[in-house]
């Protein structure tokens, strides 16, 4: 392996492979070609994270691309992690849209199935799902380190892209979901973020389960924390939001909290997950998706003690 | 089989409401099995649309056949010295049915009376649902018996996604999930360690990707 034994060289690499506590963030596109807008949101994460994961037309609402997005943060000094969902494109889309975005400067990408088109604001359209998530997590690998399409033809200068996948400890089957992760491991994920955890038992319980396994040895699992603004956002969130694992008691804490500080009780909970996270086995990182909330990340980040963000060359 | 729904007494009413004179057409195959295209229903609905058109005040003449099965030139034959008494033919088989009609009577004009929806079986006395997506490469075996590609949302080989909750679909609470279904199914059996195949990504050309399709079975041709 080439780049002193680096798969793709991104900084998020490098930092989790030093061994840092990784700490990335979030950027949704904006819904337009409105570039000062989406400036204006990851201007806040700059210098505050390791790496900013850009959307994709994230609960199927359209948005600028994430390549697009992904490319304009590069440009601008900021480290995307591309997120690319199996919804709507088929493998000849996704890999060419791969190549554009290395060629472009982006080392990262999240490999994702996508929330179906359902949700979003075109349910009509027609989705593709021509392959899943983990078997585009073996494509980007393949064309990484085979430097192959997924036909076998050889590809003239291979995108190096540091692989993530998404893990939900809290959709269902319960059991099953350790495994789905070491399915995802196996097809050739480097980094995993979780889907937003508030029930920390369940979650203490699936990181012992992915240690007990060796998952944690072979792939870095970033936890997911979304503060709370609000005790109402948390009741959405915990009846809107599939796959979502919202304890009542924190709601409980949230409305007790009372009016005009429930946001500060939702930024200590999410402080408070940090500090454990920084502690608990097999957690390489934290992944924070401050939604629409992309300005509080600094202060977050002052807060739980992740600043500054350690500069690995 | 293949299962249909009724297009709305609306839609049809507008589809015909230039012909005076019309054969509505049913289907003694899989419509007549899932109770909406057969000699009954073709009865019921000739006697709606009369009513409603003469409600309008243009009354319209409506005959009835029902073929042993509107996809097979040897039954389609059977209205050949009629067809051509009408305006316009109502078919309600599903969508093979009219266009075995159009192609056999190029002058006559065809119109569906059901939206044909998918291939299933009834779970319970009126109500169907989906098992087969048609894909030309059944890989069920693989899944103790259960379609992930027809069956889930996302026609994930590998499930069950993040939104799988207490058995059911992110999409709706009254979707199964399959995949749960698969997964505690494996579990139950102590074959979970099925699950930790990765698969190729699927071969689409088999299915409606490919084009439209075609089945040669040489024996049989003549």
């Amino acid at each position: 392996m080439s780049n002193n034994g680096l798969k793709s060289g991104s900084n998020l690499e490098k930092v989790l492979k030093a061994g840092h506590f990784a700490f990335t963030g979030e950027c949704g596109p904006p819904k337009g070609a409105n570039v000062e807008h989406l400036k204006e949101k990851f201007e806040h994460l700059r210098g505050k994270v390791d790496a900013v994961n850009v959307t994709d037309n994230q609960t199927a609402v359209v948005r600028m691309s994430s390549a697009a997005a992904s490319a304009i943060m590069a440009a601008n000094g900021i480290e995307p992690n591309f997120q690319m969902v199996c919804r709507d494109r088929n493998r000849l889309a996704m890999m060419a849209d791969i190549l554009g975005v290395y060629s472009l400067g982006v080392r990262n990408m999240l490999c994702l199935s996508g929330d179906h088109q359902k949700f979003g604001n075109h349910p009509q359209s027609k989705n593709v799902f021509d392959i899943d998530s983990i078997q585009l997590i073996a494509m980007v690998k393949k064309m990484r380190d085979e430097g192959k399409f997924l036909n076998d033809e050889d590809i003239d200068e291979p995108p190096k892209m540091f692989i993530g996948a998404a893990a939900n400890p809290f959709a269902d089957p319960y059991e099953f979901r350790v495994y789905r992760l070491a399915n995802k491991i196996d097809a050739g994920a480097d980094f995993i973020q979780t889907q937003c955890i508030y029930n920390m038992p369940r979650f203490r319980d699936f990181i012992k389960m992915a240690v007990e396994m060796g998952l944690t040895e072979k792939a870095y699992i970033l936890a997911g924390v979304t503060p709370m603004k609000s005790a109402r956002m948390a009741q959405y969130m915990a009846k809107m939001v599939p796959g979502m694992d919202v304890p009542e008691a924190l709601i409980e804490r949230l409305k007790g909290a009372g009016k005009g500080k429930q946001a500060e009780e939702g930024i200590k909970f999410a402080i408070e997950q940090i500090d454990e996270f920084k502690e608990m086995e097999g957690v390489a990182g934290v992944h924070l998706m401050a939604i629409e909330w992309e300005h509080k990340v600094p202060e977050i980040a002052e807060r739980a003690g992740v600043l500054p963000r350690p500069q690995v060359d | 089989m293949i299962i249909a729904d009724r297009k709305s007494l609306e839609e049809i009413l507008d589809m015909i409401k230039d012909f005076k004179k019309i054969l509505l057409v049913g289907c003694k195959g899989c419509v007549t099995v899932c109770n909406v295209g057969g000699e009954k229903e073709v009865g019921v609905l000739a006697v709606i649309l009369k009513i409603a058109r003469k409600k309008e005040g243009n009354p319209i003449e409506i005959d009835e056949k029902t073929l042993e099965r509107q996809c097979d030139p040897e039954y389609v034959e059977q209205i050949r010295d009629i067809f051509d008494q009408y305006d316009a033919v109502l078919s309600m088989a599903c969508g093979v049915g009219p266009q075995f009609l159009s192609e056999a009577y190029p002058s006559q004009r065809f119109f569906p009376a059901v939206d044909t929806k998918f291939f299933g079986g009834a779970v319970q006395h009126g109500i169907w649902e989906e098992r087969c997506a048609g894909c030309g490469t059944c890989v069920i075996h693989h899944y103790d018996g259960l379609c992930p590609i027809a069956r889930c949302s996302k026609s994930l080989q590998h499930g069950p996604c993040g939104g799988s909750a207490d058995g059911k679909c992110e999409i709706a609470k009254d979707v199964e999930c399959i995949w749960d279904t698969i997964v505690k199914k494996k579990m139950e059996q102590g074959r979970l360690e099925d699950l930790r195949t990765i698969r190729a990504p699927k071969d689409w050309q088999t299915a409606r990707d490919g084009g439209p399709r075609k089945s040669i079975r040489e024996e049989l041709v003549q």
